[in-house]
């Protein structure tokens, strides 16, 4: 076995692809299923000149990685549910502030602590929804432990491109599954670093947006002397009543992700070209979809996948194309319907839509959307 | 399609986890593709835990186990709990300890895995170690070269040789059931 190649745990990638992306620091409390990120991060940052803290709560581990953030390093923080919850109100600060920072959700069955140990996908529009007032919002769903590993460090460059929190949205499947990893060389993954200003430090206006309407950012404590605040703020970062001055900042947040859709989208399609029915389906959903996929083809049935890589923003150009050509759209989700809403307000109108959902704490069964299929058929 | 689906149950803290990354482990150092998922509940120690792995030479995209061709079970409660979805050719490696009603159709291997682990070597903690090579010698799914490298990446340092030793007792009692 080359040392590349490895058995490697969901969680243990995420930890794995944050520190190949930079990270320097994390910031949490440990809840299952997503503990073994808080471990791994305690045992291998001091390693590489970072800093672990465990906090005393999921809010304050929330606030930490937005400060350190805001110092210039590189920072995460990982929960479940219940401390997802948690970390809304924060989440809308690091939003408002421009703050880049990771938050991991392995998710669990809901609501409240629900069931510790069972997956779900009961976050997912919580991951739109869930800090108040318009934001702009980037949530990635991982559907392997590669791709935890590759979608943790596009998580971090997105963060540092757009200047903003990235969710990525995983579940207990995946986070504790372990299989089979090649871990790329180092010079072969791609980093983004945010950018800073060259400009002197008198003239530096930490909320005056670039032409991607990103603005420069400056370490805090490197001289740039500014203020940060979670009310409205004018170009220098100061507290401003001004109608005017509060809709372009809201607008201007909500437009980073709009204007940079193409940058930010992506989704994977298997055997979509001749398809009648397509699954909609993600994280470890995809997987059981797969493999229903195989079996239904070897029946003569043309089934397809349509898999949201970047569940927010959601690929609504791509999905609506492919539904005027399919005759039936089925989503099995682990919820009592969320992404499906999306896909209906979409497509409703060019095709039919099927729901398919299991919220008692078990992995959706490729047999169990086999035999959906096979019902409306 | 070269695929085995594999479950392993015990009582929580008997170490089948571990035991399910040893076997995955084991299959990718033979070059396969392998994955591992688990199951439990909140409490640390007692009820009833399982721990799959699904080994192929192809791409393996379903994680779980839909179809079991060996169920190992530790206790009477986690046979009770996980004994479903077994192929008609699946195999049941049990402990001795547990009782299987005469109907079973599958063939079963009943095994002293707990009391070798308890009484010969005197340590209950390799239980899962005279299980993987109990396992390995009925259904030969790895191989015993990858078997025990994976043990011993994966087992505290200095256990070394207990561990070798719970391996090849647990060849040897294996052997002994099949005759």
């Amino acid at each position: 076995m080359s040392k590349k190649i490895r058995l490697m745990q969901g969680n243990e990638a995420c930890v794995e692809g944050a520190i190949a992306a930079g990270m320097k620091f994390y910031a949490g409390y440990p809840i299952t299923p997503s503990t073994e990120i808080a471990e791994l991060s305690a045992e291998k940052l001091p390693k590489i000149g970072g800093k672990f803290i465990q906090m005393e709560d999921e809010i304050a581990g929330m606030a930490a990685a937005i400060g350190a953030s805001l110092t210039g390093l590189k920072s995460m923080t990982a929960t479940s549910g219940p401390g997802f919850s948690l970390k809304q109100e924060n989440i809308g600060y690091a939003a408002i502030t421009e703050i880049p920072v990771v938050i991991v959700d392995v998710q669990r069955a809901g609501p409240s602590t629900g069931q510790p140990t069972s997956p779900s996908q009961g976050d997912m529009m919580q991951a739109k929804w869930g800090t108040h007032g318009d934001h702009p919002v980037i949530a990635l769903c991982p559907s392997s432990v590669k791709e935890t590993f590759d979608l943790t460090i596009r998580s971090f460059n997105l963060a540092e491109k757009y200047r903003m929190p990235v969710l990525l949205m995983m579940d207990e499947v995946i986070g504790h599954m372990r299989e089979k990893v090649e871990i790329p060389d180092a010079s072969d993954i791609e980093i983004i670093d945010r950018k800073r200003p060259t400009c002197s430090k008198e003239e530096y206006l930490p909320y005056k947006p670039e032409a991607n309407l990103v603005p420069l950012m400056a370490d805090f404590g490197a001289g740039y002397r500014y203020h940060v605040t979670g009310l409205v703020h004018d170009e220098t970062g100061f507290p401003s009543n001004s109608t005017e001055i509060a809709n372009d900042l809201v607008r201007r947040l909500v437009d980073k992700i709009e204007v940079n859709k193409e940058d930010i989208i992506s989704w994977e399609e298997e055997n979509t070209e001749d398809a009648d029915i397509i699954i909609f389906a993600y994280g470890c959903v995809a997987r059981a979809a797969k493999t229903a996929i195989k079996l239904l083809r070897e029946k003569g049935i043309k089934v397809g996948l349509f898999r949201p890589i970047t569940i927010w923003p959601f690929p609504e150009e791509r999905l609506i194309e492919l539904s005027k050509k399919t005759k039936m759209i089925i989503a099995p989700e682990m919820n009592l319907g969320q992404m499906v809403l999306e896909v209906e307000r979409l497509c409703n109108k060019h095709t039919k839509i099927e729901r398919l959902n299991k919220v008692n704490g078990e992995i959706i069964y490729p047999e169990e959307i086999i035999a959906k299929i096979e019902g409306v058929l | 399609m070269d695929k085995h689906e594999i479950r392993l149950s015990g009582s929580g803290g008997q170490g089948l986890l571990l035991a399910g990354i040893i076997l995955a482990e084991a299959a990718i150092i033979d070059g396969k593709n392998a994955v591992q998922t688990q199951s439990y509940g909140p409490e640390a120690r007692g009820g009833a835990s399982k721990s799959e792995v699904l080994i192929s030479e192809e791409v393996i995209d379903f994680p779980k186990v839909r179809d079991c061709d060996v169920l190992l079970s530790l206790t009477q409660k986690s046979y009770e709990q996980y004994n479903h979805g077994i192929k008609d050719t699946g195999i049941l490696i049990l402990d001795s300890s547990v009782v299987v009603s005469s109907d079973v159709k599958n063939k079963v291997i009943s095994v002293p895995i707990v009391e070798t682990a308890t009484k010969v070597l005197g340590k209950p903690m390799v239980t899962n170690i005279v299980a993987m090579g109990a396992v390995v010698e009925i259904t030969k799914i790895v191989s015993y070269e990858a078997l025990e490298a994976a043990v011993l990446k994966r087992v505290p340092k200095g256990t070394e040789e207990l561990n070798r030793k719970a391996l090849s007792l647990g060849y040897e009692i294996a052997k002994q059931s099949l005759i």
